[in-house]
Protein backbone atom coordinates (compact mmCIF):
# COMPACT_ATOMS: atom_id res chain seq x y z
CA UNK A 1 0.00 0.00 0.00
CA UNK A 2 2.70 2.41 1.05
CA UNK A 3 4.87 1.65 -1.95
CA UNK A 4 1.93 2.02 -4.23
CA UNK A 5 1.16 5.41 -2.78
CA UNK A 6 4.76 6.45 -3.12
CA UNK A 7 5.23 5.56 -6.77
CA UNK A 8 1.85 6.96 -7.68
CA UNK A 9 2.52 10.33 -6.22
CA UNK A 10 6.17 10.85 -6.92
CA UNK A 11 5.35 11.00 -10.61
CA UNK A 12 2.31 13.17 -10.22
CA UNK A 13 3.19 15.52 -7.39
CA UNK A 14 3.14 19.08 -8.69
CA UNK A 15 6.34 20.03 -6.88
CA UNK A 16 8.64 17.82 -8.95
CA UNK A 17 9.39 14.48 -7.30
CA UNK A 18 10.18 14.24 -3.62
CA UNK A 19 8.08 11.14 -3.12
CA UNK A 20 5.98 10.43 -0.08
CA UNK A 21 7.64 13.02 2.15
CA UNK A 22 6.91 15.75 -0.35
CA UNK A 23 3.36 14.44 -0.74
CA UNK A 24 2.70 14.62 2.98
CA UNK A 25 4.29 18.05 3.11
CA UNK A 26 1.99 19.19 0.30
CA UNK A 27 -1.04 17.96 2.17
CA UNK A 28 0.01 19.67 5.40
CA UNK A 29 0.84 22.93 3.68
CA UNK A 30 -2.44 22.84 1.80
CA UNK A 31 -4.45 22.25 4.95
CA UNK A 32 -2.48 24.92 6.79
CA UNK A 33 -3.10 27.57 4.14
CA UNK A 34 -6.81 26.72 4.12
CA UNK A 35 -6.91 27.09 7.89
CA UNK A 36 -5.26 30.50 7.66
CA UNK A 37 -8.02 31.62 5.31
CA UNK A 38 -10.71 30.17 7.52
CA UNK A 39 -9.27 31.92 10.56
CA UNK A 40 -9.39 35.26 8.77
CA UNK A 41 -13.04 34.91 7.73
CA UNK A 42 -13.97 33.63 11.19
CA UNK A 43 -12.36 36.74 12.64
CA UNK A 44 -14.59 38.90 10.44
CA UNK A 45 -17.62 36.80 11.30
CA UNK A 46 -17.10 37.10 15.04
CA UNK A 47 -16.06 40.77 15.01
CA UNK A 48 -19.25 42.14 13.58
CA UNK A 49 -18.62 45.79 14.37
CA UNK A 50 -17.12 47.54 11.40
CA UNK A 51 -19.44 47.57 8.37
CA UNK A 52 -17.80 48.58 5.11
CA UNK A 53 -20.98 49.05 3.11
CA UNK A 54 -22.88 52.37 3.08
CA UNK A 55 -26.40 52.06 4.51
CA UNK A 56 -27.41 54.49 1.79
CA UNK A 57 -30.90 55.90 2.23
CA UNK A 58 -30.49 55.86 6.02
CA UNK A 59 -27.20 57.74 6.14
CA UNK A 60 -28.10 60.21 3.43
CA UNK A 61 -27.60 63.20 5.68
CA UNK A 62 -24.12 62.14 6.73
CA UNK A 63 -22.76 60.79 3.45
CA UNK A 64 -19.08 61.55 2.94
CA UNK A 65 -17.74 61.45 -0.60
CA UNK A 66 -14.18 60.90 -1.69
CA UNK A 67 -12.60 64.10 -2.95
CA UNK A 68 -12.44 62.91 -6.55
CA UNK A 69 -16.00 61.59 -6.79
CA UNK A 70 -17.64 63.10 -9.92
CA UNK A 71 -21.40 63.36 -10.15
CA UNK A 72 -22.32 65.97 -12.74
CA UNK A 73 -20.97 69.10 -14.44
CA UNK A 74 -22.09 72.40 -12.93
CA UNK A 75 -21.21 76.00 -13.62
CA UNK A 76 -20.09 78.03 -10.63
CA UNK A 77 -21.89 81.30 -10.04
CA UNK A 78 -20.88 83.86 -7.46
CA UNK A 79 -23.20 85.94 -5.27
CA UNK A 80 -23.74 88.53 -8.02
CA UNK A 81 -25.05 85.77 -10.30
CA UNK A 82 -21.93 86.01 -12.40
CA UNK A 83 -20.04 83.13 -13.92
CA UNK A 84 -16.66 82.80 -15.64
CA UNK A 85 -17.71 81.26 -18.94
CA UNK A 86 -16.53 83.15 -22.00
CA UNK A 87 -18.24 80.84 -24.46
CA UNK A 88 -14.94 79.72 -25.97
CA UNK A 89 -16.38 76.19 -26.62
CA UNK A 90 -13.17 74.49 -25.49
CA UNK A 91 -15.26 72.16 -23.35
CA UNK A 92 -17.61 71.40 -26.23
CA UNK A 93 -14.63 70.44 -28.39
CA UNK A 94 -13.05 68.40 -25.61
CA UNK A 95 -16.17 66.36 -24.92
CA UNK A 96 -15.95 62.87 -26.46
CA UNK A 97 -19.73 62.28 -26.47
CA UNK A 98 -21.06 65.66 -27.57
CA UNK A 99 -22.53 66.13 -24.12
CA UNK A 100 -22.05 69.90 -24.14
CA UNK A 101 -23.57 72.35 -26.60
CA UNK A 102 -22.85 76.05 -26.19
CA UNK A 103 -25.17 78.54 -27.79
CA UNK A 104 -23.58 81.97 -28.00
CA UNK A 105 -24.97 85.45 -28.45
CA UNK A 106 -23.48 88.89 -28.76
CA UNK A 107 -23.71 91.30 -25.88
CA UNK A 108 -23.60 94.95 -26.76
CA UNK A 109 -21.60 96.98 -24.29
CA UNK A 110 -22.51 100.60 -23.37
CA UNK A 111 -19.78 101.82 -25.69
CA UNK A 112 -21.51 100.04 -28.55
CA UNK A 113 -18.95 97.27 -28.82
CA UNK A 114 -20.15 93.76 -29.58
CA UNK A 115 -18.86 91.02 -27.32
CA UNK A 116 -19.37 87.26 -27.65
CA UNK A 117 -21.07 85.68 -24.63
CA UNK A 118 -22.97 82.50 -23.83
CA UNK A 119 -26.70 82.39 -24.27
CA UNK A 120 -27.18 78.81 -23.13
CA UNK A 121 -24.73 76.27 -21.82
CA UNK A 122 -26.59 73.03 -22.67
CA UNK A 123 -25.43 69.95 -20.81
CA UNK A 124 -26.80 66.48 -21.59
CA UNK A 125 -26.38 64.56 -18.36
CA UNK A 126 -27.73 61.39 -19.96
CA UNK A 127 -24.74 61.33 -22.35
CA UNK A 128 -22.06 62.30 -19.87
CA UNK A 129 -19.52 59.72 -18.74
CA UNK A 130 -17.98 61.96 -16.07
CA UNK A 131 -14.60 61.82 -17.82
CA UNK A 132 -13.62 65.28 -16.54
CA UNK A 133 -12.13 66.37 -19.90
CA UNK A 134 -14.33 69.48 -20.15
CA UNK A 135 -13.22 70.66 -16.73
CA UNK A 136 -9.58 70.16 -17.72
CA UNK A 137 -10.13 71.99 -21.01
CA UNK A 138 -11.82 75.04 -19.50
CA UNK A 139 -9.36 77.99 -19.53
CA UNK A 140 -11.28 80.06 -16.97
CA UNK A 141 -12.40 77.35 -14.51
CA UNK A 142 -16.01 78.21 -15.17
CA UNK A 143 -17.30 74.67 -14.79
CA UNK A 144 -16.58 72.00 -12.22
CA UNK A 145 -17.72 68.56 -11.19
CA UNK A 146 -20.35 68.45 -8.45
CA UNK A 147 -20.82 65.51 -6.11
CA UNK A 148 -24.54 65.08 -6.54
CA UNK A 149 -25.57 61.63 -7.67
CA UNK A 150 -29.33 61.16 -7.34
CA UNK A 151 -30.04 61.86 -10.98
CA UNK A 152 -33.09 59.67 -11.59
CA UNK A 153 -35.96 61.43 -13.35
CA UNK A 154 -39.19 60.26 -14.92
CA UNK A 155 -38.66 62.13 -18.17
CA UNK A 156 -35.52 61.91 -20.23
CA UNK A 157 -35.80 65.55 -21.23
CA UNK A 158 -35.22 66.51 -17.59
CA UNK A 159 -31.65 65.32 -17.95
CA UNK A 160 -30.85 68.03 -20.46
CA UNK A 161 -29.78 70.95 -18.32
CA UNK A 162 -28.98 74.59 -18.93
CA UNK A 163 -26.00 75.29 -16.71
CA UNK A 164 -25.90 79.08 -16.74
CA UNK A 165 -28.51 80.50 -14.41
CA UNK A 166 -31.16 82.78 -15.92
CA UNK A 167 -30.04 86.38 -15.95
CA UNK A 168 -26.46 85.54 -15.19
CA UNK A 169 -23.63 87.23 -16.97
CA UNK A 170 -19.90 86.91 -17.25
CA UNK A 171 -17.83 88.24 -14.42
CA UNK A 172 -15.87 91.44 -15.05
CA UNK A 173 -12.31 90.85 -16.04
CA UNK A 174 -12.65 87.30 -17.26
CA UNK A 175 -11.43 87.10 -20.84
CA UNK B 1 -45.17 23.44 36.65
CA UNK B 2 -45.12 19.68 36.16
CA UNK B 3 -47.69 20.04 33.39
CA UNK B 4 -45.60 22.68 31.63
CA UNK B 5 -42.53 20.53 31.84
CA UNK B 6 -44.45 17.63 30.30
CA UNK B 7 -45.57 19.79 27.39
CA UNK B 8 -42.04 21.01 26.91
CA UNK B 9 -40.68 17.50 26.94
CA UNK B 10 -43.34 16.27 24.51
CA UNK B 11 -40.92 14.84 21.99
CA UNK B 12 -41.46 14.12 18.33
CA UNK B 13 -41.63 10.41 19.02
CA UNK B 14 -44.45 10.90 21.56
CA UNK B 15 -46.40 13.10 19.16
CA UNK B 16 -46.06 10.56 16.39
CA UNK B 17 -47.10 7.74 18.73
CA UNK B 18 -50.15 9.70 19.83
CA UNK B 19 -51.20 10.35 16.25
CA UNK B 20 -50.59 6.74 15.32
CA UNK B 21 -52.63 5.30 18.18
CA UNK B 22 -55.47 7.75 17.53
CA UNK B 23 -55.54 6.83 13.83
CA UNK B 24 -55.46 3.11 14.63
CA UNK B 25 -58.38 3.51 16.97
CA UNK B 26 -60.40 5.50 14.44
CA UNK B 27 -59.62 3.88 11.08
CA UNK B 28 -58.67 0.41 9.89
CA UNK B 29 -55.07 -0.57 9.18
CA UNK B 30 -55.02 0.35 5.48
CA UNK B 31 -56.46 3.81 5.98
CA UNK B 32 -54.14 4.43 8.89
CA UNK B 33 -51.24 3.62 6.60
CA UNK B 34 -52.52 5.92 3.85
CA UNK B 35 -53.22 8.81 6.22
CA UNK B 36 -49.84 8.44 7.90
CA UNK B 37 -48.13 8.51 4.51
CA UNK B 38 -49.99 11.69 3.60
CA UNK B 39 -49.05 13.28 6.92
CA UNK B 40 -45.41 12.29 6.42
CA UNK B 41 -45.44 13.71 2.88
CA UNK B 42 -46.93 16.99 4.04
CA UNK B 43 -44.40 17.19 6.88
CA UNK B 44 -41.51 16.59 4.48
CA UNK B 45 -42.77 19.25 2.07
CA UNK B 46 -43.29 21.64 4.97
CA UNK B 47 -39.80 20.93 6.23
CA UNK B 48 -38.45 21.56 2.71
CA UNK B 49 -40.14 24.93 2.48
CA UNK B 50 -39.04 25.94 5.97
CA UNK B 51 -35.48 24.79 5.35
CA UNK B 52 -35.33 26.64 2.05
CA UNK B 53 -36.40 29.89 3.70
CA UNK B 54 -34.15 29.50 6.72
CA UNK B 55 -31.05 28.28 4.90
CA UNK B 56 -31.16 30.95 2.18
CA UNK B 57 -31.45 33.63 4.81
CA UNK B 58 -28.72 32.01 6.89
CA UNK B 59 -26.43 31.79 3.90
CA UNK B 60 -26.92 35.44 3.03
CA UNK B 61 -26.39 36.49 6.61
CA UNK B 62 -23.25 34.39 7.03
CA UNK B 63 -21.90 35.69 3.72
CA UNK B 64 -22.60 39.26 4.73
CA UNK B 65 -20.97 38.95 8.15
CA UNK B 66 -17.90 37.29 6.70
CA UNK B 67 -17.62 40.07 4.12
CA UNK B 68 -18.13 42.81 6.75
CA UNK B 69 -21.58 43.69 5.44
CA UNK B 70 -25.01 43.70 7.04
CA UNK B 71 -26.87 41.37 4.71
CA UNK B 72 -30.63 41.48 4.10
CA UNK B 73 -32.08 44.18 6.36
CA UNK B 74 -35.08 45.72 4.58
CA UNK B 75 -37.91 43.19 4.43
CA UNK B 76 -39.45 42.47 7.80
CA UNK B 77 -37.73 42.84 11.16
CA UNK B 78 -34.00 42.72 10.53
CA UNK B 79 -34.57 41.38 7.03
CA UNK B 80 -36.07 38.14 8.36
CA UNK B 81 -38.73 38.01 5.65
CA UNK B 82 -36.35 38.56 2.74
CA UNK B 83 -36.31 34.95 1.58
CA UNK B 84 -40.11 34.74 1.90
CA UNK B 85 -40.42 37.76 -0.37
CA UNK B 86 -37.98 36.19 -2.83
CA UNK B 87 -40.00 32.98 -2.85
CA UNK B 88 -43.18 34.91 -3.58
CA UNK B 89 -41.43 36.68 -6.41
CA UNK B 90 -40.22 33.39 -7.89
CA UNK B 91 -43.71 31.90 -7.59
CA UNK B 92 -45.30 34.58 -9.74
CA UNK B 93 -42.53 34.66 -12.34
CA UNK B 94 -42.96 33.00 -15.69
CA UNK B 95 -41.25 29.62 -16.03
CA UNK B 96 -39.99 29.81 -19.58
CA UNK B 97 -38.95 26.85 -21.73
CA UNK B 98 -36.49 27.76 -24.49
CA UNK B 99 -37.48 27.00 -28.07
CA UNK B 100 -34.56 24.71 -28.84
CA UNK B 101 -34.82 22.77 -25.58
CA UNK B 102 -35.93 19.18 -25.18
CA UNK B 103 -39.19 20.23 -23.53
CA UNK B 104 -40.01 17.03 -21.67
CA UNK B 105 -36.58 16.53 -20.12
CA UNK B 106 -36.19 20.25 -19.47
CA UNK B 107 -39.36 20.34 -17.41
CA UNK B 108 -38.69 17.01 -15.74
CA UNK B 109 -35.19 17.79 -14.46
CA UNK B 110 -36.10 20.11 -11.54
CA UNK B 111 -38.62 17.60 -10.25
CA UNK B 112 -36.03 14.83 -10.31
CA UNK B 113 -33.76 17.05 -8.27
CA UNK B 114 -36.51 17.56 -5.71
CA UNK B 115 -37.51 13.89 -5.71
CA UNK B 116 -33.96 12.78 -4.97
CA UNK B 117 -33.81 15.24 -2.10
CA UNK B 118 -37.13 13.88 -0.77
CA UNK B 119 -35.98 10.28 -1.04
CA UNK B 120 -32.90 11.13 0.98
CA UNK B 121 -35.07 12.41 3.83
CA UNK B 122 -36.51 8.94 4.45
CA UNK B 123 -33.87 7.23 6.60
CA UNK B 124 -32.71 10.26 8.58
CA UNK B 125 -33.44 10.13 12.30
CA UNK B 126 -34.58 13.61 13.26
CA UNK B 127 -35.01 12.80 16.93
CA UNK B 128 -35.06 9.86 19.28
CA UNK B 129 -37.35 7.20 17.74
CA UNK B 130 -38.47 9.65 15.08
CA UNK B 131 -37.67 8.47 11.60
CA UNK B 132 -39.68 8.06 8.42
CA UNK B 133 -38.18 4.72 7.50
CA UNK B 134 -35.97 2.63 9.79
CA UNK B 135 -33.98 0.99 7.05
CA UNK B 136 -31.43 -1.71 7.86
CA UNK B 137 -29.18 -0.52 5.02
CA UNK B 138 -29.65 3.20 5.62
CA UNK B 139 -26.06 4.19 4.84
CA UNK B 140 -26.03 2.22 1.60
CA UNK B 141 -29.40 3.65 0.61
CA UNK B 142 -28.19 7.21 1.16
CA UNK B 143 -24.97 6.79 -0.78
CA UNK B 144 -26.88 5.11 -3.61
CA UNK B 145 -29.71 7.62 -3.87
CA UNK B 146 -27.55 10.71 -3.43
CA UNK B 147 -25.69 9.85 -6.64
CA UNK B 148 -28.99 10.12 -8.55
CA UNK B 149 -28.73 13.85 -7.99
CA UNK B 150 -26.32 14.12 -10.88
CA UNK B 151 -28.94 12.71 -13.27
CA UNK B 152 -31.15 15.74 -12.78
CA UNK B 153 -28.18 18.03 -13.38
CA UNK B 154 -27.10 16.18 -16.51
CA UNK B 155 -30.71 16.15 -17.68
CA UNK B 156 -31.07 19.89 -17.15
CA UNK B 157 -27.77 20.63 -18.85
CA UNK B 158 -28.46 18.43 -21.85
CA UNK B 159 -32.08 19.43 -22.35
CA UNK B 160 -31.32 23.16 -22.19
CA UNK B 161 -29.53 22.92 -25.54
CA UNK B 162 -27.06 25.52 -24.42
CA UNK B 163 -23.31 25.14 -24.33
CA UNK B 164 -22.92 26.69 -20.88
CA UNK B 165 -25.52 24.39 -19.43
CA UNK B 166 -23.98 21.34 -21.03
CA UNK B 167 -20.49 22.23 -19.84
CA UNK B 168 -21.75 22.80 -16.33
CA UNK B 169 -23.58 19.51 -16.36
CA UNK B 170 -20.58 17.59 -17.65
CA UNK B 171 -18.34 19.10 -15.01
CA UNK B 172 -20.85 18.18 -12.39
CA UNK B 173 -20.92 14.62 -13.70
CA UNK B 174 -17.13 14.28 -13.50
CA UNK B 175 -17.17 15.85 -10.07
CA UNK B 176 -19.82 13.65 -8.52
CA UNK B 177 -18.42 10.45 -10.00
CA UNK B 178 -15.05 11.26 -8.41
CA UNK B 179 -16.11 12.63 -5.06
CA UNK B 180 -18.63 9.88 -4.44
CA UNK B 181 -15.67 7.58 -3.86
CA UNK B 182 -14.08 9.46 -1.02
CA UNK B 183 -17.46 10.30 0.49
CA UNK B 184 -18.28 6.59 0.46
CA UNK B 185 -14.92 5.59 1.90
CA UNK B 186 -15.14 8.11 4.71
CA UNK B 187 -18.64 6.89 5.57
CA UNK B 188 -17.25 3.36 5.58
CA UNK B 189 -14.91 4.16 8.46
CA UNK B 190 -17.91 4.71 10.71
CA UNK B 191 -19.62 1.62 9.33
CA UNK B 192 -16.52 -0.41 10.17
CA UNK B 193 -16.35 0.94 13.70
CA UNK B 194 -20.05 0.59 14.49
CA UNK B 195 -20.49 -2.63 12.53
CA UNK B 196 -23.85 -1.64 11.10
CA UNK B 197 -25.40 0.01 8.06
CA UNK B 198 -28.50 0.94 10.00
CA UNK B 199 -28.49 4.65 10.87
CA UNK B 200 -30.34 4.03 14.11
CA UNK B 201 -27.85 1.44 15.26
CA UNK B 202 -25.00 3.74 14.30
CA UNK B 203 -26.51 6.43 16.51
CA UNK B 204 -27.03 3.98 19.36
CA UNK B 205 -23.41 2.86 19.10
CA UNK B 206 -22.46 6.45 19.95
CA UNK B 207 -24.33 6.55 23.25
CA UNK B 208 -21.04 6.41 25.15
CA UNK B 209 -19.33 9.01 22.95
CA UNK B 210 -19.52 10.29 19.42
CA UNK B 211 -17.39 8.56 16.83
CA UNK B 212 -15.37 11.69 16.21
CA UNK B 213 -14.15 11.47 19.83
CA UNK B 214 -14.05 7.70 20.15
CA UNK B 215 -12.26 7.09 16.87
CA UNK B 216 -9.26 9.37 17.42
CA UNK B 217 -7.32 10.78 14.49
CA UNK B 218 -8.43 8.35 11.74
CA UNK B 219 -12.09 9.27 12.24
CA UNK B 220 -11.23 12.96 12.37
CA UNK B 221 -9.39 12.56 9.05
CA UNK B 222 -12.35 10.76 7.53
CA UNK B 223 -14.67 13.45 8.90
CA UNK B 224 -12.61 16.14 7.18
CA UNK B 225 -12.62 14.12 3.96
CA UNK B 226 -16.36 13.59 4.29
CA UNK B 227 -16.98 17.32 4.65
CA UNK B 228 -14.80 18.10 1.62
CA UNK B 229 -16.43 15.37 -0.48
CA UNK B 230 -20.00 16.33 0.35
CA UNK B 231 -19.24 19.99 -0.33
CA UNK B 232 -18.20 18.81 -3.79
CA UNK B 233 -21.17 16.49 -4.14
CA UNK B 234 -23.66 19.23 -3.40
CA UNK B 235 -21.92 21.49 -5.94
CA UNK B 236 -21.15 24.23 -3.50
CA UNK B 237 -18.21 26.61 -3.57
CA UNK B 238 -15.28 26.03 -3.73
CA UNK B 239 -16.49 23.16 -5.89
CA UNK B 240 -19.35 24.96 -7.65
CA UNK B 241 -17.96 24.34 -11.12
CA UNK B 242 -21.35 23.16 -12.28
CA UNK B 243 -22.74 26.66 -12.05
CA UNK B 244 -19.54 28.76 -11.95
CA UNK B 245 -21.20 32.15 -12.40
CA UNK B 246 -18.10 33.84 -13.73
CA UNK B 247 -17.44 31.31 -16.50
CA UNK B 248 -20.74 29.61 -17.32
CA UNK B 249 -23.29 32.30 -16.37
CA UNK B 250 -25.21 29.84 -14.21
CA UNK B 251 -24.13 26.45 -15.53
CA UNK B 252 -26.81 23.83 -15.73
CA UNK B 253 -29.65 26.13 -14.65
CA UNK B 254 -28.83 29.00 -17.02
CA UNK B 255 -32.07 28.54 -18.95
CA UNK B 256 -34.34 28.02 -15.97
CA UNK B 257 -36.57 30.70 -14.57
CA UNK B 258 -39.39 31.11 -12.11
CA UNK B 259 -40.39 28.15 -10.00
CA UNK B 260 -38.34 25.64 -11.99
CA UNK B 261 -35.20 27.57 -11.07
CA UNK B 262 -36.47 27.81 -7.51
CA UNK B 263 -36.74 24.02 -7.33
CA UNK B 264 -33.08 23.64 -8.28
CA UNK B 265 -32.17 26.34 -5.81
CA UNK B 266 -34.19 24.67 -3.09
CA UNK B 267 -32.79 21.24 -3.94
CA UNK B 268 -29.27 22.58 -3.44
CA UNK B 269 -30.07 23.76 0.07
CA UNK B 270 -32.02 20.62 0.93
CA UNK B 271 -29.07 18.56 -0.20
CA UNK B 272 -26.76 20.59 1.98
CA UNK B 273 -29.09 19.96 4.89
CA UNK B 274 -29.24 16.24 4.15
CA UNK B 275 -25.51 15.69 3.83
CA UNK B 276 -24.95 17.67 7.01
CA UNK B 277 -27.62 15.61 8.74
CA UNK B 278 -25.84 12.45 7.61
CA UNK B 279 -22.50 13.83 8.74
CA UNK B 280 -24.03 14.69 12.11
CA UNK B 281 -25.56 11.22 12.37
CA UNK B 282 -22.40 9.34 11.48
CA UNK B 283 -19.71 11.38 13.17
CA UNK B 284 -21.40 13.57 15.76
CA UNK B 285 -23.88 11.11 17.19
CA UNK B 286 -27.14 12.22 15.57
CA UNK B 287 -29.64 13.04 18.30
CA UNK B 288 -27.35 11.72 21.04
CA UNK B 289 -26.64 14.33 23.69
CA UNK B 290 -23.08 15.34 24.49
CA UNK B 291 -21.67 13.33 27.36
CA UNK B 292 -18.33 13.58 29.10
CA UNK B 293 -17.03 10.38 30.69
CA UNK B 294 -18.30 10.03 34.26
CA UNK B 295 -19.50 13.56 34.94
CA UNK B 296 -22.93 12.35 36.05
CA UNK B 297 -24.36 15.80 36.76
CA UNK B 298 -23.20 17.28 33.48
CA UNK B 299 -24.49 14.29 31.51
CA UNK B 300 -27.84 14.52 33.26
CA UNK B 301 -28.21 18.20 32.32
CA UNK B 302 -27.33 17.37 28.73
CA UNK B 303 -30.00 14.65 28.69
CA UNK B 304 -32.65 17.26 29.42
CA UNK B 305 -32.07 19.00 26.09
CA UNK B 306 -34.54 17.43 23.62
CA UNK B 307 -33.00 15.02 21.13
CA UNK B 308 -34.40 16.95 18.15
CA UNK B 309 -32.54 20.05 19.32
CA UNK B 310 -29.33 18.06 19.49
CA UNK B 311 -29.85 16.77 15.98
CA UNK B 312 -30.71 20.13 14.45
CA UNK B 313 -27.97 21.88 16.40
CA UNK B 314 -25.30 19.54 15.07
CA UNK B 315 -26.72 19.68 11.57
CA UNK B 316 -26.79 23.45 11.53
CA UNK B 317 -23.28 23.56 12.90
CA UNK B 318 -22.12 21.50 9.90
CA UNK B 319 -24.18 23.67 7.56
CA UNK B 320 -22.45 26.71 8.97
CA UNK B 321 -19.11 24.99 8.38
CA UNK B 322 -19.99 24.44 4.72
CA UNK B 323 -21.19 28.03 4.36
CA UNK B 324 -18.00 29.22 6.00
CA UNK B 325 -16.03 27.29 3.34
CA UNK B 326 -18.08 28.82 0.58
CA UNK B 327 -17.34 32.36 1.59
CA UNK B 328 -13.66 31.74 2.27
CA UNK B 329 -12.24 29.65 -0.54
CA UNK B 330 -11.93 30.55 -4.21
CA UNK B 331 -13.35 28.18 -6.81
CA UNK B 332 -11.12 25.36 -8.05
CA UNK B 333 -10.33 24.73 -11.69
CA UNK B 334 -11.63 21.44 -13.09
CA UNK B 335 -8.17 19.84 -13.25
CA UNK B 336 -7.37 20.98 -9.72
CA UNK B 337 -10.67 19.52 -8.63
CA UNK B 338 -9.92 16.11 -10.12
CA UNK B 339 -6.32 16.24 -8.85
CA UNK B 340 -7.54 16.90 -5.34
CA UNK B 341 -9.82 13.88 -5.45
CA UNK B 342 -7.72 11.30 -7.26
CA UNK B 343 -4.27 12.26 -5.97
CA UNK B 344 -5.04 13.36 -2.45
CA UNK B 345 -8.44 12.53 -1.01
CA UNK B 346 -8.80 9.02 -2.43
CA UNK B 347 -5.33 7.71 -1.47
CA UNK B 348 -5.58 9.29 1.95
CA UNK B 349 -9.03 7.88 2.59
CA UNK B 350 -7.97 4.41 1.39
CA UNK B 351 -5.00 4.46 3.73
CA UNK B 352 -7.24 5.81 6.45
CA UNK B 353 -9.76 3.02 6.02
CA UNK B 354 -6.95 0.50 6.42
CA UNK B 355 -5.94 2.22 9.63
CA UNK B 356 -9.51 2.21 10.92
CA UNK B 357 -9.88 -1.47 10.10
CA UNK B 358 -6.76 -2.29 12.08
CA UNK B 359 -8.06 -0.09 14.89
CA UNK B 360 -11.43 -1.83 14.87
CA UNK B 361 -9.89 -5.30 14.88
CA UNK B 362 -7.49 -4.52 17.72
CA UNK B 363 -10.14 -2.54 19.60
CA UNK B 364 -8.06 0.64 19.83
CA UNK B 365 -10.99 2.87 20.43
CA UNK B 366 -13.03 3.77 23.48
Amino acid sequence: MDKNLNSKNSSSSPSSGGGLVQYIKDVFNGVKSLLVGLRRTMYYFTHHKEIITEQYPDNRATLVFPERFKGEVVMTHDENNEHACTGCTACELACPNATIKIITKFDVSPEGKKKKAIDKFVYHLELCTMCNLCIVACPTDAIKMAQTFEHSVYNRADLTKILNKPGSKIREGVE
Amino acid sequence: MGKLWEVFMLSFSKISQLIDSWLRATFNATWTMVIEMVIAGVCVIGLFAALGLVLVLMERRVAAWIQIRLGPNRVGPGGMLQSLADTLKLLVKEGMTPDGADKFLFNLAPFIAMMVAMLLMAPIAFAKDFQLWDLNIGVLYISAVSSLMVISILMAGWASNNKYSLMGAMRSGAQIVSYELSAGLSILTVVILSGSLNLNEIILSQSDGWWIFKGHIPVIISFVIFIIAVTAETNRAPFDLAEAESELTAGFHTEYSGMKFALFFLAEYINVFIVCAIGATLFLGGWMPFHIGHWEGFNHVMDFIPSSLWFFGKTFFLIFLIMWFRWTFPRLRIDQLLNLEWKYLLPISMFNILLVTVMAILGWYF
